[in-house]
């Protein structure tokens, strides 16, 4: 049976290593070797990924990128892939994803996310607070996982990255991957950001475009001049439709673009990276409605967009949960009443006793749950 | 299988299990509120009952809401510690020919074993740490020291004793199936046998434990899908128990070289230890004589407020210090295990007196007893009903609370007589 727990990845040992643990597990049965090395060093795990804050680093406002220090060698990542990062908040395991922004390869071993407070985010909180997760805290890490990546090889096509606030993360992968490819031929990078100062790594990537003509950055300011729409594209971008483009950024600017490009451009030529960390936050699809959670007696009203998790923490319920993306099933609450929808498709679905998964799911309308 | 991860299982279980034609058509069975009955489940009316449901819920949303930092230092100091202490104790039975070190090794590692199987085993696979969210310690990751596979333990704990508790031919754990401790469970001639299989089940309780997970009936009828099952369980309780008999009774003896004997002899008296202990402790939960049995016929329709009053009535507590509490794994906190077996095991010292306040309210037993007495009581149980007929034992009164003694103020002697003292 699949775990309903979620974990961090599983260290890779040398094969010597294995046999040495399958040894010391004949041992410990039925604990696991890692259990009693734990009592030394909670860090030596065998079995979960762990890391510790190595440094800190406030690139903007809110915006704080914590350089890690993995317990064991990193597997490795691709400019643009993420991970799931898990660190433990009032005793309580939480998990997020974030975009590997430090380079592939890095001689130190050293890897590093980018992170942006979100208001009401308890994990980005967490992460951005120097109190709570300072220099020397444990944090945990998952898979590397994402398709958003530059396919490998030469970069034959001009290029046309887009992105908006926190979605620059991948996008500043990539750059850096494409600088070290010496690729940095006909790029260019239109970004969105509310002010020029939250541009988050916009000293280096201006820097950048000074230096190498093969870069043009185009700022845009959505406080003085709206949200990037798809029609600034013509204007900013003549040739857009001839690019292999690149876009991160939230989920309604992505909406837009790819329609954009589907009734305009080639949909072959659009790269989306439609992992959004703030699933559920509010925005988006989704009715909204009422949520009364059966066990934990608490009722919550769920805005627009905000999922059924969300709801309930926001209502101080204790609610279990991992990925918050659908992917690992920690979360699932038995539905006792009412409909559910899919906040990423917008698919009504749900009947009374059906298990859903509460962190991609709002309410449609009055809903209960067993949890 | 178990339920999400911390979503209580009680809660589903009360409800959901139970046939739902009559559910939350008012008390239990059909009969209306009596009175008269000794019972208090047939006494109570449906609202009160309810009321009754409605004041444990209460107690069991405020801790889970409560829930934090504190109880997480609670269970990974106590980890930690059983831990050390296995280790310490494996460490000097190398040296096992040195008959002090024979001695506190052999000690040390049955407490270990029996806090890594009561406060831990029994607690983490109950899910009453879940909603930690570390996948060490969770329902789902954790395997114990004991031959019975968590899996199988967790089905037929968690699920059906949990849910059918003291429900005649419902709860497997009355008796455990082969043995006769009430006498409302019909007589048969095996019943007989019962004082030696007493004996038996004290020094290898585990194993029963573990033969225990079977679906006998299914296997008897000839159910295809029971009996694939009973082949695929085998197959994991051997594999479980080979690792643990390796460990024990191979590995461990082999460190000490050629005084293996005596490390062995350490690992043997153990495991019994802890089995007898275990053993003592589970047969005193349900079956002194305090504890009510309960016929289907009695709970059909049963509300979750006769849930919650079945639980308390079914379950009697131990009593003792801390240290007896611990080495328990709380579980002489039976009644409130039972209405809140999600509840992490540290709370329920703390949650206690509000539940003998709603017995109190109600006028409800709450069974507790002192270890001994509770556990002659258990043996004399065994020894009687091994026969037919018998008497249902004498119940225990509605709870009241012990008058608080009056405050005595220290005095010094003065001239006149007595002042009162500084400080
Ligand atoms: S939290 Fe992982 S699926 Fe919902």
């Amino acid at each position: 049976m699949e775990p309903l727990i979620e974990q961090g990845a599983q260290p890779q040992l040398p094969a010597v290593g294995r046999r040495l643990m399958a040894v010391a597990k004949s041992f410990t049965t039925p604990h696991l070797p890692d259990d009693y090395l734990a009592l030394l060093d909670p860090r030596w795990s065998l079995e979960e990924a762990v890391a510790t804050v190595e440094r800190r680093i406030v690139e903007a406002e809110g915006v704080v990128t914590l350089v890690l220090r993995p317990s064991f060698p990193w597997p490795g990542h691709e400019a643009g892939q993420y991970v799931r990062v898990g660190a433990e908040i009032k005793g309580i395991r939480h998990w997020r994803a974030f975009t590997v922004t430090s380079d592939p390869g890095h001689p130190e071993g050293l890897v590093s996310i980018t992170v942006q407070r979100v208001d009401g985010g308890l994990m980005s909180g967490h992460l951005t607070d120097d109190a709570a997760c300072g220099v020397g805290a444990r944090v945990w890490l998952g898979q590397v996982e994402g398709e958003f990546t530059m396919p490998p090889g030469p970069v034959g096509t001009p290029l046309l990255l887009i992105s908006a606030g926190c979605g620059v993360t991948p996008i500043w992968a990539m750059v850096r991957e494409l600088e070290r490819r010496g690729a940095l031929h006909d790029v260019v990078h239109l970004h969105s950001a509310r002010d020029p100062s939250r541009f988050v790594f916009g000293r280096p990537l201006r820097e950048l475009a000074g230096r190498t003509p093969g870069y043009a950055l185009h700022e845009h300011h959505s406080g003085a001049d709206g949200r990037l729409h798809r029609q600034d594209l013509d204007r900013l971008v003549p040739d857009w439709r001839d690019r292999q483009a690149f876009l991160s950024g939230p989920g309604e600017m992505l909406d837009d673009f790819e329609r954009h490009w589907t009734e305009h451009g080639d949909p072959a030529l659009l790269h989306l990276e439609r992992f959004r960390p703030s699933i559920g936050l509010g925005g988006g699809i989704g009715e909204g409605g009422t949520v009364t959670f059966g066990v934990s007696r608490v009722s919550a009203e769920a805005e627009p967009g905000v999922s059924i998790l969300v709801a309930g923490e926001r209502a101080g319920a204790a609610l279990p949960s991992g990925c918050r993306m659908g992917i690992c099933h920690s979360c699932i609450g038995r539905l006792k009443q009412g409909q559910v929808q899919d906040l990423r498709t917008g698919l009504v679905h749900g009947e009374p006793g059906q298990p859903v998964r509460t962190c991609v799911n709002g309410p449609c309308g009055d809903i209960e749950i067993e949890l | 299988m178990t339920t999400t991860n911390g979503a209580p299982r009680h809660a589903g279980a009360s409800t959901a299990t139970l046939p739902p034609t009559l559910a939350g058509t008012g008390g239990p069975g059909h009969a209306p509120a009596d009175p008269t009955s000794s019972n208090p489940l047939h006494r109570l009316t449906p609202e009160e009952i309810e009321r009754i449901g409605d004041a444990f819920q209460a107690i069991h949303d405020e801790v889970r809401a409560d829930l934090g930092e504190r109880d997480v230092t609670y269970i990974r100091n106590l980890i930690t510690f059983q831990r050390r202490l296995a280790v310490v104790s494996r460490a000097m039975l190398t040296a096992s020919r040195y008959p002090p070190a024979w001695l506190a090794g052999t000690l040390g590692l049955s407490v270990a074993k029996v806090l890594e199987n009561m406060e831990l085993g029994h607690n983490i696979l109950h899910g009453q740490w879940d909603w930690m969210n570390d996948p060490k310690i969770h329902s789902s990751t954790w395997d114990w020291d004991n031959v019975s596979t968590a899996a199988g333990w967790k089905h037929s704990h968690n699920v059906v004793h949990h849910t059918y508790t003291n429900i005649l031919g419902k709860d497997k754990d009355v008796g455990y199936e082969v043995m006769r401790v009430s006498a409302r469970q019909k007589w048969y001639p095996w019943f007989l046998a019962q004082p030696g299989l007493n004996l038996f089940l004290m020094a290898f309780f585990e194993w029963g434990v573990a033969l225990h997970d079977f679906d006998y009936e299914g296997i008897r009828r000839g159910d295809p899908e029971a009996r694939s099952a009973a082949r695929r369980e085998l197959k994991a309780l051997g594999r479980k128990a080979g690792k643990q008999m390796l460990k024990d009774y191979v590995l461990y003896p082999a460190l000490s070289g050629r005084h293996w004997r005596k490390t062995l002899a350490a690992n043997v008296i153990a495991n019994v230890a802890r089995n007898a202990w275990a053993n003592a402790i589970i047969f005193c939960g349900h079956f002194p004589d305090q504890s009510y049995v309960f016929t289907e016929a009695e709970v059909a329709g049963e509300t979750r407020g006769a849930w919650y009053v079945r639980q308390m009535l079914a379950s009697v507590n131990i009593e003792g210090g801390d240290a007896f509490h611990l080495m328990s794994g709380n579980l002489s906190f039976q009644i409130e295990h039972h209405l809140f077996p999600d509840m992490p095991s540290n709370r329920l010292k703390e949650i206690a007196p509000r539940v003998k306040a709603v017995c109190e309210e109600y006028g409800l037993p709450y069974n507790s007893g002192p270890f001994l007495q509770q556990w002659l009581m258990v043996q004399r149980s065994i020894l009687r009903y091994a026969f037919p007929g018998g008497d249902e034992r004498p119940k225990a009164e509605p709870y009241v609370a012990p008058p608080v003694p009056e405050a005595v103020v220290p005095t010094v002697e003065g001239v006149d007589g007595p002042v009162v003292a500084f400080p």
